[in-house]
């Protein structure tokens, strides 16, 4: 078994992008869960930039509403099969 | 005089019969009356399904109210919270510029024509 690093087709890895710089949003509301919900993975976790793609300022914007949306039990902290 | 927006989201526990749900809002609303602040809306949401249960309950009765007010007054607005046993949670944020355009659309009802559309609408 000889160790080959698989090809890893460039072609489906796309730019990723903020969409907070791209559609010019500039506040993330924490009273709204299903849009906070893109950005929270399948256990409620949030998840990191490299995945989301934002930029650092709106990251952080991001997980300080989540945290807010968590306090208000709008969304769970832990949980399974929350999509 | 030092006026700062805010925006209060609390929860009061399901038990409570409507007249007294509304008193108790009303009672809130009041206090914020005396003590000079202007309140801009008061939303009921009404009995929402938590994700996790506080105290012992899975449904809460949500309502969030936006004001405008002298900042000394939150402690005593706050205080009034714990006092309360009737409110579960609350949250107090204050409002900056974007955050004040943004409830100010969502008074609007710019947001729930179309319901959500893929993309926040830019702002």
């Amino acid at each position: 078994m000889t160790l080959v690093n698989e090809p890893i087709n460039r072609g489906e890895i796309r730019k990723k992008y903020c969409r907070f710089k791209k559609y010019g949003i500039k506040y993330i509301d924490y009273k709204d869960p299903n849009y906070l919900l893109k950005f929270v993975n399948e256990q409620g976790k949030i998840l990191p930039r490299r995945l989301t793609g934002n930029s650092a300022k709106y990251q952080r914007k991001v997980a300080q509403a989540i945290k807010k949306a968590r306090h208000l039990a709008l969304l769970p902290f832990v949980t399974d099969g929350l999509k | 005089m030092f006026q700062r927006n805010y925006e209060t989201v609390f929860i009061l526990t399901p038990v409570l019969s409507d007249v007294q749900m509304k008193d108790t809002v009303d009672k809130f609303v009041n206090l914020l009356k005396e003590e000079g602040a202007d309140v801009i809306n008061v939303e009921n949401w009404g009995l929402k399904r938590m994700a996790y249960t506080i105290e012992k309950k899975t449904t809460g009765f949500y309502v969030m109210v936006e004001f405008k007010a002298v900042p000394t007054i939150i402690r005593k607005f706050e205080l009034e919270f714990r006092r309360d046993e009737k409110v579960m949670r609350f949250l107090t944020t204050v409002l900056d510029k974007h955050s004040l355009a943004y409830a100010e659309k969502r008074r609007k009802g710019e947001f729930n024509k179309k319901v959500e559309a893929k993309e926040e609408p830019a702002q």
